[in-house]
């Protein structure tokens, strides 16, 4: 038989009905998650042509985007302060109540980010087909599951059919080898990837991330590099599951339980790229020559080395334009910079070993005055958890605000914003205008530049505050 | 969804790169949920300032930009979040066609789903309609070619079925929900 990719074997196995030139394939999709923001048309089509909901087995419901991270709001103590969320918020448990799909509720303790939950529940499991109407579904590549973002219309097909539309993607292979670096994190590796792929560059593509310095990375790392990987264009970034990955699994509420486990692993064992099997594209990274990343542009392939200068690019309108918003010029360190704001959370950098890493840093220092640091993490779950090491207080008593879950100022949907003109580093995943609020500068980083920044009140080296 | 064949019209050109989905449609809109009225919101933060006065300079706040349907948009236009109420507000704006030498894969797959055609070009043909905005271009979806204001000819690439779709004025929903006993064999066959 012919050596396969990790991909191919994924996307055979789920093709109901093969493409042909004139039609894509019928794929099945195995794992279904929504959320408030990219669902309510898509249940107002059902209703209009009279649909249910195929499977609610295999469909989840979670509020994260609009959310408030307010205690008080998000327990109902108060409203929630913006009108036209809790509005979007209702009418999500209400189309969830109507057509059976299980939510995560406001209060739920397990309720948390989409691409943090899904994985923390079991529910993201090797050998999956997952969508979800959000870019960052690429996340659960992380376990050898095919996943990737879809927009509203697509949201009504899998909730009506079960099932999308699909063109076969390409395969690209990036290939990375060597040790991460003192102080260099997963972020920091796939905000190199990025730059190396340009933000077009996976357009088209399926990435799978191989080599020895993937296989070393923890699933809470692996997540952060698949994450990104619609950052680089590509809609799913894949790794082949391993012992790291059934680790991870064993146990979780929603994994195969005792002999069924095991059943499961010795599939999950197949699913990894064959011997000789060929990608359409690779690349190779040398992940040793690496050192902490900060973005200064206004797009996730515009970063450098923390010890780097902005880059001088002659005749470049999108160039200046960028370095206009940010307020940066060429030639300038991002080192040093001042910053208002600090962001720890995010689908990216909002899970347990995310908190611990910044922790550590922040443990006993106080937060610079006149920076706001906000501390979100990924889930309730890992709230309670981080509660329970005391790693709430470590943040509170520097000085930060520690919040309930959710999208948070990632993107400010629920009033969590960078007022216009600030800096914020932030470990979310997009740096473009506007996205942390109208006029904010976001410069992506690490949890450990994160929260070496917000002791320092500047953009700030990481390395420094750990210890070796 | 009506039947779409040929769209003629004058072209707005925004030639930055990587226009993502973020400044087609900010976050802050994202919370209604109906698909309706997006338009006024369309390039929200580069048309209106901190005051909500429309920004002089900037393209669709000029009369020029008055009922076109074509966008002419530099490399990689639609990166970023899956949003679909980005080509929602391009299509209530009046848009109905993006133009540009990479469109990210999402968005293309939006657009494609609400009557707006997904136009890759070469380099050529693309610099040619940058350096002219307002070019008077005619795209034939029927036979995938796109006519530019000196009467040359340029072959496009589309997906065939969402092209099916288009020209009908069909849903890819209905051509899903079709394949049900297929769907459901599936499920038997596989103890999903």
């Amino acid at each position: 038989m012919t050596a396969r990719t990790l991909f191919e074997k994924l996307w055979a196995t789920h093709e109901v009905v093969a493409e042909t030139a004139d039609t894509p394939a019928v794929l099945y999709i195995d794992l279904h998650l929504t959320h408030e923001v990219t669902s309510p048309q898509a249940f107002s089509s059902l209703r209009a042509r009279k649909l249910s909901v195929r499977r609610t087995d295999l469909t989840f419901a979670t509020l994260d985007h609009s959310t408030p991270t307010d205690t008080d709001q998000l327990f109902g103590k108060i409203p929630i302060r913006m009108e036209s969320a809790a509005k979007q918020i209702h009418e999500f448990e209400k189309n969830c109540a109507e057509f059976g799909v299980e939510l995560l509720g406001l209060t739920h303790k397990q309720r948390g980010i989409v691409h943090i939950i899904g994985p923390e529940l079991g529910l993201t499991q090797p050998g999956k087909t997952i969508v979800c109407g959000d870019s960052h579904t690429s996340t659960h590549g992380a376990f050898g599951a095919l996943a990737f973002g879809i927009g509203t219309t697509e949201v009504g097909d899998v909730l009506a059919t079960q099932c999308l539309l699909q063109r076969k993607p390409k395969t690209l292979a990036v290939n990375v080898e060597g040790a991460l670096p003192f102080g260099v994190t997963a972020k920091d590796l796939v905000l190199a990837i990025i730059r190396e792929l340009g933000v077009g560059g996976g357009t088209g593509y399926v990435i799978e991330y191989r080599g020895s310095t993937i296989r070393a990375l923890s699933m809470d790392e692996r997540m952060t590099v698949c994450n990104m990987s619609i950052e680089a264009g590509a809609r799913a970034g894949l790794v082949a599951p391993d012992e790291t990955t059934y680790a991870y699994l064993q146990g979780k509420p929603h994994a195969p339980q005792g002999p069924a486990f095991d059943r499961a692993v010795a599939h999950w064992k197949t699913l990894p790229t064959d011997a000789g099997a060929r990608f359409d594209r690779q690349i190779d990274i040398d992940a040793s020559m690496l050192e902490p990343m900060i973005t200064y542009g206004t797009n996730p392939g515009m970063s450098i080395g923390i010890s780097a200068k902005v880059p001088t690019q002659a005749n470049d309108e999108v160039h200046a334009k960028a370095l206009a918003y940010m307020g940066l010029t060429a030639g300038q360190a991002v080192q040093g910079q001042p910053v208002e704001f600090v962001f720890l959370g995010s689908c990216t950098n909002a899970r347990l070993s995310d908190l611990r890493a910044a922790a550590a840093i922040v443990k006993g220092h106080k937060v610079a005055a006149g920076v706001r640091f906000l501390v979100v993490p990924g889930s309730q779950q890992i709230k309670h958890l981080a509660e329970a090491e005391g790693l709430d207080r470590v943040f509170i008593d520097a000085g930060a605000e520690w919040r309930e879950s959710g999208c948070s100022m990632c993107l400010g949907m629920n009033g969590d914003l960078v007022s216009r003109g600030s800096y914020c580093v932030s470990t979310s995943n997009r740096n473009f205008e506007g996205r942390q609020g109208v006029g904010a500068r976001t410069l992506l980083a690490s949890p450990i530049t994160a929260a070496a920044s917000a002791l320092a009140g500047c953009v700030s080296d990481p390395r420094s505050r750990l210890t070796a | 969804m009506d039947p779409i064949h040929t769209i003629r019209s004058r072209t707005v050109v925004m030639p930055s790169s990587n226009i993502d989905t973020d400044q087609i449609m900010p976050a802050r809109f994202l919370t209604t949920t109906t698909r309706d009225g997006l338009g006024k919101h369309l390039f929200a933060d580069w048309r209106y300032d901190g005051r909500g006065q429309p920004v002089a300079d900037f393209i669709l706040n000029s009369s020029e930009a008055v009922g076109c349907q074509i966008l002419v948009a530099g490399r990689n236009i639609g990166c970023g979040s899956s949003r679909e109420h980005a080509p929602w507000g391009l299509y209530d704006y009046g848009f109905r066609a993006v133009i540009s030498t990479e469109i990210a894969d999402i968005f293309r797959n939006n657009c494609l789903k609400n009557g707006l055609i997904p136009v890759v070009v070469d380099e050529a043909t693309h610099a040619s309609l940058i350096e002219t905005p307002g070019a008077v271009v005619s795209i034939d979806l029927e036979h995938c070619v796109l006519t530019l204001p000196d009467q040359s000819t340029v072959p496009f690439v589309i997906e065939r079925f969402a092209r099916h779709c288009l020209l009908n004025g069909v849903d890819e929903t209905g051509y899903l929900l079709s394949k049900s006993a297929e769907i459901t064999s599936y499920e038997a066959r596989t103890q999903r």
